[in-house]
């Protein structure tokens, strides 16, 4: 929260008593580079309607640059558009097209380095590579910005928000597609993640590692190549997300590696086709979710401890648990199961039976993954139906001991 | 009108036809007689195309009977035991088979449905009928489309006296009509006034095959029915056992 | 031909046993729709049905049907009537009326509560497997000599499509796990009607699951657009073999 005030703080800046530069067709200054060397600290640089290309632009000084009229800067295939190094820059309503790619340098349209306090708002990046990098910086925000790529492969196409070695920063309200990650971070902590759109990625909609302490706030990653990977990271919140259609043999929901001590909460996973993936990640919270229609709800291997899962509502999935050891560590209790055929005699509302989630078939499929064009045949059932009797190979202290019998209200 | 040429059938072990020919024309009330599982009705059959023989021919009309259906046109069935759909209404069943055959209403032998009283019965289910009335049916079938052969299996076979009468006069009028009659039976008293020719089966072989005036005449004025009557009681199973009888009352002419 | 369907239709409608069968599969169908407050969970209940019920009662309606009627085709066949023509009208008569019956019974109540993609996949697939069983059930009993082998048959059949099939597939797919089984799975997946229905209906059912693994070979097959001409393409294999292979039967035997 400190953050938000020092960036709102800056942002107040901008209308400050300080000079305004016009740029423009029709004024005097036709060139951005002469206008933004013409400036000082807390000037505002007015950018009237038109297409500039005009190569690389660095900017040191804390100026406002500010589109009017909505003015192009044209990267031509060759540059990086805009370098930002320093403190209280802002940049705000500007188209941002054509940034260069090279193999050698991460060209993006808007470059951050070792910055502090910086805001990038309400500008639509299209047809880069990278669109917004930033690293080594802190207090900064990103909000509101359109970002779409071209679907490049995803070794000649890069991120959409990049942060490397950040603190402090607040992502907010963007849209992003068609780049290799929607967002990335890596050595990121303090910072929030809230309300964007990431969707259509080549690879994954939110990947993060090394990154402890961030919030991921009521954001939607809807049909990204391989879902939303999140490793190696600690203190993890994420709430009222939503991880929709993912699809493909390696495509979660959200992959959790190696993260530890984080809470998942309130989020909506649908018709993914793992919705949550979990490996070597202990302590983790899972409450409160909706699992529906997903090819598998979860799949935890068996390297995760110690996590809960309660309170979650699981409808319509394929299969709703799925493992690859008898060994199980992690707790599961209060969940709604739509599978659950137990009965309530004392009419509390939890179930008298215990349910057992992970199905003697979603085993065989672990094992052997073409028995899946088995799916739903008689015979899988009446294995399924003759292990829930006498059980042996499905690991038997897996079970939800007080299940719900009706969907919980969430 | 029929030629058979050597047709054999066998079912399992049971050689029912063994190699079998024989022509049958126009205005010869042909009896096929022989004890049970003699092969008369699998002959029968055969030249209705129910049955397909192992090997050999059969020609009616001159055509060959194999797959083109359109011959049965010409062949009105009476089955030994009529076996109809159990839920379907006497009336319904002619109606069913009026319907299927297309043919004028005019030219409609209907006379055996009125003679034989089945109006009256048009609405009950062929399940509830008796033996004797689904003979009643089955041959009023048989008649029904004025064919120009008449194939009946046992047809007097449980049928009242008096019935059997009706049927017997009506056989006599469509003989008048130069058709080809094919009756079998394994008793010929009640129809050997009416028959020309007389088939003799026995073991799926046939054992003669000889129009009525020769019988007569190579057997004085033997009845003939007794005679057969004793063959198949099993008196003498020697095949040529009739032409030793016939020689031997040539010679001493005296009567059986 | 369908003058003489008419009358095999007829026939049926009279027996009350179609009419039982569909009040039977609209009740059920309806108690599961409306009961259950998922729709996902009622529409797995209508699948076993589709999958299991379905081809046993083709199976058995059929073949009793066949032998049923024996006196009628014995009768018919001293008709100016060819043996093919008798046959395929009696399909006609028995497919109709089984159709007719999971039209009403399932399909009505599939298209008030669930008019989806799941719901049409399954009205598919049901009437296909009613076909097909239908078909196989008329080869069944021209096979058998009696009215006992025949039913025997029929139920031997279904035992093999809806059960031990899937058996000898998992050991299959167990046995040769280490090898490639992509083409395998899909050759077996055609080499029997049920598990074909049946993944077609998965591809709307569980088409989260299916672009797992493998399964996305499945999703990426069937769900193209050639996918569904093959399914169709085979589903009518189905059909048609069994009756071509029963009329030839039918044809050279003694009534």
């Amino acid at each position: 929260m400190k953050s938000l005030f020092t960036i709102l703080l800056i942002s107040i800046g901008c209308h400050g008593l300080a000079n305004t530069i016009r740029v423009g067709d029709l004024e005097q200054i036709h060139s951005l580079r002469q206008g933004i060397k013409l400036s000082k600290d807390g000037d505002t640089v007015l950018l009237g309607k038109g297409v500039y290309k005009e190569g690389n632009i660095i900017i040191d000084k804390a100026i406002c640059l500010l589109g009017v009229n909505g003015p192009v800067l044209d990267g031509d295939y060759k540059y990086e558009i805009l370098t930002l190094t320093g403190k209280n820059i802002v940049i705000r309503g500007i188209y941002f097209v054509n940034a260069g790619y090279s193999s050698m340098n991460d060209y993006a349209a808007i470059k951050i380095i070792d910055a502090t306090g910086i805001t990038i708002e309400n500008n639509t990046i299209s047809n880069a590579s990278f669109a917004i990098h930033i690293a080594n910086s802190t207090h900064s925000l990103v909000r509101s910005n359109t970002i779409t790529g071209t679907n490049r492969s995803e070794h000649s196409s890069g991120n959409g928000i990049h942060l490397w070695k950040c603190s402090n920063m607040l992502i907010e309200n963007n849209s992003i597609g068609g780049h290799r990650d929607g967002i990335y971070l890596e050595f990121v902590s303090q910072s929030t993640i809230k309300k964007n759109r990431s969707e259509k990625n080549i690879r994954y909609g939110l990947h993060f590692m090394f990154s402890p302490d961030n919030a991921y706030l009521n954001n939607t990653f809807r049909n990204n190549g391989a879902g939303v990977a999140v490793m190696y990271s600690k203190k993890v919140t994420m709430t009222g997300n939503h991880f929709e259609q993912n699809w493909g043999p390696s495509a979660y929901g959200i992959l959790l590696k190696d993260i530890t001590d984080s809470h998942i909460q309130h989020n909506t996973f649908f018709k993914n086709t793992v919705a949550i993936h979990m490996e070597g990640s202990s302590r983790i919270e899972i409450q409160k979710n909706i699992f529906k229609e997903n090819g598998w709800a979860v799949k935890v291997q068996s390297s995760c401890d110690d996590n809960s899962f309660h309170h979650n509502n699981f409808y319509g999935n394929s299969f709703d648990l799925a493992t690859n050891g008898t060994m199980m560590l992690n707790r599961f209790y209060n969940n709604y199961w739509d599978k659950y055929e137990g009965y309530d005699i004392n009419r509390d509302g939890i179930g008298d039976v215990p349910y057992h989630p992970v199905s003697m078939y979603s085993m065989i499929v672990e094992q052997n993954p073409y028995t899946l064009m088995l799916f739903r045949s008689f015979t899988v059932q009446l294995i399924d139906k003759a292990e829930k009797a006498i059980p042996g190979l499905t690991p038997e202290k897996l079970m939800d001991e007080k299940p719900m019998m009706k969907p919980l209200k969430l | 009108m029929i030629r058979i040429e050597h047709i054999s059938k066998r079912f399992k072990k049971l050689q029912a036809l063994n190699n079998i020919s024989a022509r049958f024309d126009r205005g010869q009330v042909i009896s096929l007689i022989g004890p049970n599982s003699s092969g008369k009705t699998t002959l029968i059959k055969s030249i209705l195309g129910m049955i397909k023989p192992n090997s050999g021919k059969i020609f009616v009309e001159e055509q060959l009977i194999d797959g083109d259906p359109s011959y049965r046109r010409d062949i009105g069935y009476m089955p030994q035991i009529g076996r109809y759909p159990d839920n379907m209404k006497i009336g319904q069943l002619f109606k069913m088979l009026q319907h299927i055959r297309n043919m004028d209403e005019s030219k409609l032998d209907k006379s055996l449905i009125h003679q034989f009283g089945l109006e009256k019965i048009f609405e009950k289910p062929m399940r509830t009928l008796s033996g004797g009335t689904r003979q009643k049916v089955s041959a009023a079938i048989a008649f029904l489309f004025n064919p120009s052969i008449l194939i009946l299996d046992e047809p007097t076979a449980g049928l009242d006296p008096l019935a059997a009468e009706i049927l017997k006069e009506k056989i006599l009028e469509e003989k008048k009509k130069n058709k080809l009659i094919l009756i079998t039976s394994h008793i010929l008293s009640d129809l050997d006034d009416l028959t020309t020719h007389v088939m003799y089966m026995q073991e799926g072989k046939m054992q003669f095959f000889k129009d009525i005036e020769t019988l007569q005449e190579e057997t004085g004025e033997l009845r003939l029915g007794k005679a057969i009557a004793r063959i198949m009681k099993g008196e003498q199973f020697s095949n040529d056992w009739i032409g030793k009888m016939i020689q031997a009352k040539k010679n001493d002419k005296k009567p059986l | 031909m369908m003058k003489l369907s008419k009358y095999v239709l007829y026939d049926i409608l009279r027996s009350k046993i179609i009419l039982a069968y569909t009040i039977f599969l609209f009740i059920v169908s309806l108690s599961m729709l409306q009961m259950e407050d998922n729709s996902s969970k009622a529409m797995l209940s209508l699948l076993n049905i589709v999958l299991i019920v379905l081809p046993l009662v083709s199976l058995v309606f059929t073949t009793i049907h066949y032998y049923n009627s024996y006196e009628f085709i014995e009768l018919m066949s001293s008709q100016p009537m060819s043996r093919t023509r008798i046959l395929l009208s009696e399909f006609a008569g028995v497919s109709i009326s089984l159709l007719s019956a999971f039209f009403i019974g399932i399909g009505i109540p599939v298209l008030l509560y669930a008019a989806n993609d799941t719901g049409f996949a399954l009205l598919f697939t049901g009437g296909a497997l009613t076909l097909v069983f239908t078909s196989i059930a008329f080869f069944a009993s021209v096979s058998a000599r009696d009215k006992a082998r025949g039913i025997g048959f029929a139920l031997l059949l279904w035992f093999y499509f809806a059960l031990i099939y899937d058996g000898l597939v998992l050991l299959i797919l167990f046995s040769f796990s280490d090898y490639p089984l992509e083409k395998l799975t899909l050759l077996l997946s055609a080499l029997n009607p049920i598990d074909l229905g049946r993944i077609f209906i998965m591809l709307k059912m569980d088409v989260s699951a299916l672009m797992g693994y493998t399964g996305a070979l499945y999703k990426d097959f069937f769900g193209s657009g050639s996918g569904i001409l093959f399914t169709t393409g085979i589903m009518l294999l189905w059909i048609i073999l069994p009756l071509w292979a029963a009329i030839r039967k039918f044809n050279k035997k003694d009534l």
